[in-house]
């Protein structure tokens, strides 16, 4: 290498760094590893189970959303065709007592996601942004409502299911149990986490980041953006096949709700909630959206109504989601002025908080008399009874939402002046570093 | 030898307007040749033509004898043609070095690889490494490009265009916008990154134009009014008239 490159180029990770970086993805191993054995009643494995085929299923869309600028509004189609495809595979496999064992017919999902994806990609991909995202919404559109018409391949409305014990059996597993399919996912998501990762960083995934910021420029480089975005679909439709295939593989059944657009919104959230900046964004929303929507819709039946509030909420406020919002503070960690912002922050909690608890109130009273108004109005919302009819809730949740707002919208003012003071100190720093 | 770039009765209308009405342009290999003209004279719109942008209306575009009109971008690019613009046009989002390094990736015969690792490319790295030395942004290495000084950003767009190591080279107005002395900087930067390489220019500043080109052609309202080496355009009637006009006098 000459000196040039040695002097100017970013220096290379050196031994340390590369441990460090392995290491962290032998620590992820080992914590998926033990995890059962921390929570390991059959509700927890099935939350880890559903978040592990979220990740993929996240990760799999960023690699559109974030990498490449394309916002695609029909993904699930290549989740739930996976998924079909996986659950007559099952079916024909068990029937023949073919020698194809559990653990790898996820990867049929994935291949029928990659050939979906490659048959119908090629034309959406023309374009990106509002074309594209029609183009997605279309298709979408279309295979979904032919999962109703085409009874013999769909199943109609009651899906198509299988049996997942039936198969050539590894080592004993016959995969009935939770724990066992636990470590499936959690085999498959460390896999397509790690492979999502590395292509990232080859030469066509830095392409797609080029495609993203700049596709007129991308063609005056030697590269023709159609492709770039072809091929990044292509491999998110892959990954996206294999996250159908292990939720296919784990509820033993797939029906046109895979395919559908609340599947394709989901993923659209979750993805967008945790951060399209951040490789790892996609899985932070993952885990939030998951285990936010098996929590809340415990605790309201309005739950898809508060999913939209924070989806606003995080585009209006917080466009880097919650990766973003984390990552903000990083500079100002380093630079050791992260304590003077938390006081603001703690200031302006508080007024957040009750506006939120106002706002909550509110809905769920107004809730209770659009929806079940002849119901008894002693309600339960979040595991607290109140009684929507008396007055003083109602003016309880005024109170609330009105002061809460206007003592929050000082807060948060304050909020950015303790931001600039550490900002400027911040760079005071760099300046005499 | 075939000249570098060849226009032949080269025609362009945009809907009922005539913006090109008759080209005949000659560049010969190695040659350094600047393209002046008044305002909406068709030079932007002839860049747009030979690298790819449009198509013409009539007419063909030659590239070392080989008919090139047609083409999309990236394939005129491919054989060995690059072009900066007059707007920076560059990758907000991503680093300098990021920038260059896809300047690099096509003409390093990477392609669309998904199966190796981007830092594992000696050759792309030795070659970005070059190039961002050559543009003096070493110590911008990773700003992202969208946060850099406007020169800079110049800068970095003449770096994408050169960084594939095409042969013919395509600058729309690379100093527009620019301080004396940035521009004094960048032409040094042009005759350097250029040395050996055929460069079509377009140019608002006179100064830069004379002391660069080894001939120059005249674009007035869409057609080719002359072309000769910088004493001859001097020394046109018919250039002074229509174009150098006060800065002749």
């Amino acid at each position: 290498m000459s000196k040039i490159t040695t002097s100017v180029a970013p220096p290379l990770p050196t031994a340390t760094e590369k441990l460090k970086f392995y290491g962290i993805w032998v620590a992820a191993a080992i914590v998926l590893l033990l995890l059962p054995q921390v929570f390991g009643s059959g509700g927890s494995l099935t939350t880890f189970s559903l978040i592990g085929i979220s990740i993929i299923f996240s990760l799999s869309y960023n690699i559109l959303l974030g990498q490449t600028g394309l916002l695609s509004f029909g993904h699930a189609v290549y989740y739930g065709l996976g998924g079909f495809l996986v659950i007559h595979a099952i079916n024909i496999i068990g029937a023949n007592k073919l020698p194809i064992p559990l653990p790898v017919i996820p990867l049929i999902g994935g291949v029928t996601g990659l050939f979906f994806a490659a048959l119908l990609g090629w034309v959406s991909t023309q374009r990106s942004g509002t074309a594209f995202a029609m183009i997605s919404l279309g298709v979408a559109e279309l295979i979904a409502s032919s999962a109703l018409i085409l009874r013999t391949f769909f199943g109609g409305e009651a899906g198509v299911s299988a049996n997942r014990t039936k198969l050539f059996k590894i080592f004993g597993w016959s995969f009935g149990p939770q724990i066992q399919i636990y470590y499936l996912v959690a085999a498959w998501t460390l896999i397509a986490v790690i492979a999502m990762y590395a292509l990232t960083r080859t030469p066509l995934g830095r392409m797609c980041n080029a495609v993203r910021d700049n596709p007129e420029r991308v063609q005056f480089v030697g590269y023709n953006p159609h492709v770039v975005r072809y091929l990044a679909f292509c491999f998110s439709g892959f990954f996206a096949g294999i996250a159908g295939a292990l939720a296919a593989i784990n509820f033993e059944i797939a029906n046109a709700s895979y395919l559908g657009a609340q599947q394709s919104g989901t993923v659209l959230f979750a993805t967008y909630i945790g951060g399209i900046g951040f490789f790892i964004g996609p899985i932070v929303g993952a885990i939030f959206v998951t285990i936010l929507s098996l929590g809340l819709s415990d605790l309201t039946q309005v739950w898809q109504l508060y999913f939209g509030l924070i989806f606003i909420a995080v585009v209006l406020f917080a466009p880097g989601g919650i990766t973003g919002l984390l990552m903000m503070h990083r500079p100002l960690l380093r630079a050791g002025t992260l304590r003077q912002v938390l006081p603001s922050y703690l200031l302006a909690l508080v007024p957040t908080l009750a506006m939120i608890a106002g706002l909550v109130l509110a809905l769920e009273t107004i809730v209770h008399f659009t929806v079940n108004p002849g119901d008894d109005s002693h309600i339960k919302a979040f595991g607290i009874p109140f009684d929507a009819a008396s007055p003083s809730i109602w003016a309880i949740s005024a109170v609330l939402l009105v002061g809460g707002f206007l003592v929050a919208r000082k807060d948060w003012v304050r909020v950015k002046e303790a931001w600039d003071k550490a900002g400027s100190i911040e760079r005071e720093k760099d300046v005499t570093a | 030898m075939s000249a570098a770039i060849e226009l032949r009765e080269i025609k362009k209308s945009f809907g009922n307007i005539p913006i090109l009405r008759d080209i005949n342009l000659s560049v010969a290999q190695g040659e350094r040749h600047a393209l002046i003209g008044p305002n909406g004279a068709g030079k932007s719109t002839t860049f747009n033509l030979i690298s790819g942008y449009f198509a013409p209306t009539s007419g063909t575009v030659l590239l070392r004898g080989e008919v090139i009109s047609g083409l999309p971008p990236y394939q005129i690019n491919r054989r060995g043609l690059s072009r900066s613009f007059q707007v920076t046009n560059v990758f907000a989002n991503m680093s300098v070095w990021e920038n260059l390094r896809c300047a690099v990736l096509w003409a390093s015969g990477q392609r669309y690889a998904f199966w190796k690792n981007i830092d594992d490319l000696p050759q792309v790295r030795e070659r970005t490494a070059q190039i961002l030395a050559d543009i003096h942004l070493t110590a911008r290495r990773d700003v992202p490009a969208g946060l850099l000084t406007y020169a800079e950003q110049r800068a970095l767009e003449i770096g994408i265009t050169v960084a594939g190591g095409a042969d013919v080279i395509l600058l729309d107005e690379p100093t527009a916008g620019m301080s004396h002395a940035e521009t004094e900087r960048a032409v040094a930067l042009i005759r350097r990154l250029t040395e050996g390489r055929t460069l079509l220019i377009v140019e608002h500043d006179m100064s830069v134009v004379f002391g660069l080109a080894d001939r120059i052609s005249v674009l007035v309202y869409g057609q080719i009014i002359a072309t000769g080496t910088p004493e001859e355009i001097r020394g046109n009637p018919k250039v002074k008239e229509a174009y150098l006009g006060e800065e002749a006098a």
